[in-house]
């Protein structure tokens, strides 16, 4: 299948994202930094429109080398995509839920080309827990 | 190959807001409903209305004037006057995470052409969902039980009963709902019940489970007499509660949330079954709402074990008390989905093939679509379709007959707004 170009890279915030219907086929484009990441908008939990989702920071528990709790931080480094049907977050960088790793966001292959983003769409599959 | 330019313009499909459509928020369940589109019937026996955008019709037909006058001295756009919710601890949308929990903001048609702003938000739900019926819940009226003024749970369940019959349930039948009990004064349930209960759309009568009420009390005998006579169910739906003493130690929303909903469920229950109501009330249909499922086979195991050593103290049973419940009926959400086997066990401990019905909560956020249901690898496909709808068919007296339209017209539709 060919690849076929989505926008600018610039086009896009940072960290920002686009959703495009690619002939039937959803796909939600993210940037963040120079990077540029591209999945399924599908929820491997019921299907949801995971990538129309907020994008936010990991939220972390801030424990200390005293094994004490100082409560909840943002992550500096590490966005989460999360599903707007029920809240399944995902790290933008690897389609990874946080808590259990083995559920993914299925990635869509994509290239930048002269700061231009190309994406290679996928057979869907509907693959729900 | 690089294609520079696509075919055709690829279609941008927005960030999904508070202010989304409901057709676009569930637009992948009316995909999903291709996989039910030849089922008889879906019905979905749990959904809620959110006051907080009707909040000053309801009060309009309260009947005390004081306290009708005094809600009205309080009301604010959005607000829920007499209502004991504690608004900076309503933490349900994930901090905006799930935004059609903080909802409705969408824009509806003109109501004097397409009809009331709710049933509006309904059709879209339903015909999304690729649903027959829905039966229509409160949400922020689910913690009267714990007001403290007993009066103001009596008026505000009449005005909203009144507010369903009048105006919401006669402009379509696919809306259904149940009478919203004001358990902390019984006698007034009963006239509740006497006054409402036949009206065309009541299929049902609820409790909040959420109070400190005993349902074995005397006082509720004669009110399950009346409704067991009528043919029509009684339903506890559970609630949360931040503060109850125990729940008071739990320092995150999610603690609270997943015990909370279950205990008052497990008390109730615990209730019914030790004082014999099942023996007492033989043709009650008693169904409980909106714990999920975990909870039943915990309860069934800890009370056959107790009531073999302590008969003395429950002699009213014949039977086992998992006997008796798997003969009560349950509502599916929210389906503890993500161990399968525990759940193939639990669904076929309480005999979900005929006692299961399928319930989506929607628009709160934790709600479960059908395909929730349908995706279970381990349920025949009969016994889909008894969850799905044909079990609460049973249960709320509905025909079988089908009200939906067809999940390609749904999707057609869908596609021609998206392309405007």
């Amino acid at each position: 299948m060919s690849e076929i170009r989505v926008c600018a890279v610039s086009d896009l915030g940072d960290p920002g994202r686009k959703v495009v219907d690619v002939n039937g086929q959803e796909i939600g484009i993210f940037r963040l930094g120079e990077e540029v990441f591209a999945y399924l908008n599908s929820c491997p939990h019921l299907d949801g429109p995971v990538c129309q989702g907020k994008i936010l920071p990991l939220a972390l528990e801030a424990v200390g080398e005293d094994l004490t709790s100082s409560g909840r931080v943002f992550s500096k480094t590490q966005m989460n995509v999360i599903c707007p049907w029920h809240g399944f977050e995902f790290d933008i960088r690897t389609g990874e839920h946080p808590t259990n790793k083995r559920i993914k966001l299925r990635k869509v292959k994509t290239q930048v080309v002269d700061g231009e983003i190309f994406v290679a769409p996928l057979r869907p599959r509907a693959t729900p827990l | 190959m690089l294609e520079r330019v696509p075919k055709k313009p690829l279609r941008e499909l927005p960030e999904i807001t508070v202010a989304s459509d409901t057709r676009d928020y569930l637009a992948r369940a009316a995909r999903q409903a291709r996989d039910t589109d030849d089922y008889e019937l879906l019905v979905d026996i749990d959904a809620h209305l959110q006051e907080g955008g009707f909040f000053h019709e309801i009060i309009e037909l309260m009947e005390n004037d004081v306290l009708k006058q005094t809600a009205q001295s309080m009301m604010r756009p959005g607000s829920l006057p007499l209502i004991n919710m504690q608004p900076g601890m309503s933490f349900q949308s994930l901090a905006g995470r799930v935004p059609h929990q903080s909802g409705p903001q969408e824009t509806t048609e003109d109501p004097t052409v397409a009809g009331h702003r709710f049933v509006q938000i309904v059709r879209r739900t339903i015909d999304s969902m690729g649903l027959d019926y829905q039966v229509i819940f409160p949400t922020a009226m689910l913690h009267l039980g714990m007001n403290p003024m007993e009066e103001i749970e009596v008026e505000l369940a009449r005005a909203y009963s009144r507010w369903l019959v009048e105006r919401i349930l006669p402009e379509d039948k696919r809306i259904i709902a149940l009478l919203y009990l004001p358990f902390n004064s019984p006698l007034e349930c009963e006239k509740l019940v006497r006054d409402y209960g036949d009206k065309p759309g009541i299929v049902g009568f609820t409790v909040c489970a959420v109070r400190h009420k005993p349902v074995h009390h005397n006082q509720y005998m004669r009110l399950y007499s009346m409704i067991q006579e009528t043919g029509k169910p009684l339903v506890f739906h559970a609630g949360p509660h931040w503060d109850d003493p125990s729940f008071a130690q739990l320092n995150r929303f999610i603690s609270m949330h997943a015990l909370s909903f279950v205990h008052y469920n497990l008390i109730h229950m615990t209730n019914w079954i030790i004082n014999a109501l099942p023996e007492r009330f033989p043709k009650l249909k008693v169904a409980w709402v909106e714990s999920g499922l975990a909870w039943v086979p915990f309860l069934m195991q800890r009370l056959d074990h107790e009531v073999m050593m302590r008969q003395s103290e429950a002699p009213g049973l014949k039977r086992l008390p998992s006997d008796y419940m798997r003969e009560m009926y349950y509502s599916s959400q929210p389906l503890e989905r993500n161990d399968l086997e525990m759940l193939a066990m639990t669904m076929k401990k309480i005999n979900a093939d005929t006692q299961l019905m399928f319930a989506s909560d929607w628009p709160h956020w934790d709600f479960d679509p059908p395909s929730s249901i349908t995706t279970l690898p381990f349920l025949s496909e009969q016994a889909k379709r008894n969850i799905l709808g044909l079990n609460a068919a049973r249960v709320f007296n509905l025909p079988v007959k089908r009200l939906r339209p067809r999940a390609r017209d749904v999707i057609a539709a869908q596609q021609e707004r998206a392309a405007q």
